[in-house]
């Protein structure tokens, strides 16, 4: 039987996983994005913290992910078995790339034009919004955009503690020692990263071309 | 529009009391700055990099405040003041014009006055008239972006900006600096005309001798931090002050501040 055939033959619970994928993709990329994206703006001209922030988002990045889903199964209140600690571990891991690029992408912007900015009377909330966070737009995707793709991959890790998502087929496949239930799991997933990744890539470049 | 307008005519728009400004490392970038600016002059902070030129100009329009001392707007403490509503009522020129790259150029011209909630015809007016004034017709850059003018252009739009919602004060930090030779000389030509016309008190940047023997009424020599004194163009040159040789000299050489930071 090919992979395909499999896909076929289990289209509804391919279906239902990919869902439940995107489901746990979305809501670590929405938690992420709710924390990284302000604590981002807060640490722009605050050298020192932003380089521990950081720093500290990047010593998650280094924890391998099934051990940090291991980590997280005794924490209370946010561990346990299923989707809640997949979403929390996640949420780390997207942390660092938006966080990383809204630093950058805030920090690259001509200091010129925002003194310019500040200096013809705009407020600090009008000079982030109109002008900070427009001109940071293409840096700034480009951190959600790896962040997504990078996300997906590890989701697929995340049936491992009883999320769900397309690494039920891989873990299946796995146990069974059959290559065909695992890229059952596995391709659908890469067709999620690619489409993903091309999505938030257009995004990108229409960002830049403002 | 803004309270500027209003103290506008009684005594000195501008006035610095024994203002330093120091860092926070004890080191002083201006100190004991005396200087009275009248209504309707043009006054000239020349001095070579790193003598507190920039530094000042940002005293007034509150991107700095001083550590001591004080500098009054219209007779009251830049202090006292709103800073987003002092702002508004000085137009800033910075070298390369710091115009926003993702805004064309209608909507860079337009940014105080909508700032100021004008209503949307009359923006639309005053930026169309704002660049006839400057000499770029609007109906040919109006709708381009930054990056499609030249830098003389982008020179111009920053001066029309900066007038756009006719403050009473213009600051312009080494406006004409960032374009080459020729097009500074018709930059600042224009200028002039534009400022004898406007009568705006205008404080302005540079170090070249040439351009603020053009442009100034008065010229106010600084030198690490310290003002050496203020001339009319006049008796500048004549002046016997070792500060002033060297910029004479530099004169008689023949463009050696050419575009140098």
């Amino acid at each position: 039987m090919n992979w395909y055939d499999f896909l076929l033959r289990n289209r509804n619970e391919v279906f239902e996983r990919s869902l439940e994928h995107i489901g746990l993709v979305g809501a670590s990329m929405a938690i992420s994005l709710a924390i990284g994206l302000p604590l981002g703006i807060a640490l722009v001209g605050r050298a020192k913290l932003q380089s521990w922030v950081i720093g500290a988002a990047n010593v998650v990045q280094t924890i391998p992910s099934l051990a940090l889903f291991g980590f997280l199964i005794p924490v209370p209140w946010i561990g346990g078995i299923g989707a809640s600690t997949a979403i929390v571990a996640l949420s780390l891991y997207a942390l660092l790339p938006i966080l990383r690029n809204t630093c950058t992408g805030i920090g690259e912007v001509d200091p010129a034009v925002v003194e310019s900015a500040r200096g013809m009377g705009m407020t600090p909330r009008q000079v982030l919004w109109q002008v900070q966070l427009p001109l940071a737009a293409p840096v700034l995707l480009a951190g959600i955009r790896v962040a997504t793709a990078m996300s997906i991959g590890v989701t697929t890790i995340a049936a491992a503690i009883g999320a769900g998502g397309l690494g039920v087929f891989i873990f299946r496949g796995l146990a069974m020692v059959n290559n065909q239930i695992i890229l059952a799991g596995a391709i659908p997933a890469a067709f999620l990263a690619i489409a993903a990744d091309t999505g938030l890539g257009y995004f990108q470049r229409s960002s830049a071309r403002r | 529009m803004t309270g500027l307008t209003d103290g506008f005519q009684d005594g000195y728009t501008i006035e610095f009391r024994a203002a330093t400004y120091r860092l926070q490392s004890g080191l002083a970038l201006i100190s004991g700055l005396n200087l009275r600016i009248a209504g309707g002059e043009t006054v000239i902070l020349l001095g070579r990099s790193g003598s507190g030129k920039t530094t000042t100009l940002k005293l007034i329009n509150r991107l700095l405040d001083p550590t001591e001392g004080d500098v009054l707007i219209t007779g009251r403490s830049s202090r006292s003041w709103d800073v987003i509503q002092l702002r508004r009522g000085i137009g800033y020129v910075i070298q390369d014009a710091g115009l926003f790259p993702h805004w064309n150029v209608e909507r860079n011209v337009g940014l105080v006055p909508r700032l100021e909630r004008w209503p949307e015809d009359r923006i639309q007016a005053r930026v169309r008239e704002m660049l006839s004034l400057v000499g770029l017709p609007p109906e040919e850059f109006a709708q381009r972006r930054p990056s499609e003018l030249s830098g003389g252009q982008r020179q111009r739009v920053g001066v029309a900006r900066a007038l756009a919602a006719d403050p009473p004060i213009l600051l312009m930090d080494e406006p004409f600096g960032a374009v080459d030779p020729i097009t500074r000389a018709d930059l600042q030509r224009e200028f002039r005309a534009l400022a004898l016309r406007l009568r705006k008190t205008i404080v302005f940047v540079t170090h070249d001798v040439r351009e603020a023997l053009l442009l100034g009424t008065r010229i106010a020599l600084l030198e690490q931090g310290r003002l050496i004194g203020v001339y009319a163009p006049a008796e500048f040159l004549k002046a016997k002050e070792p500060e002033i040789q060297a910029f004479a000299a530099s004169l008689e050489s023949g463009g050696a501040h050419e575009g140098v930071q």
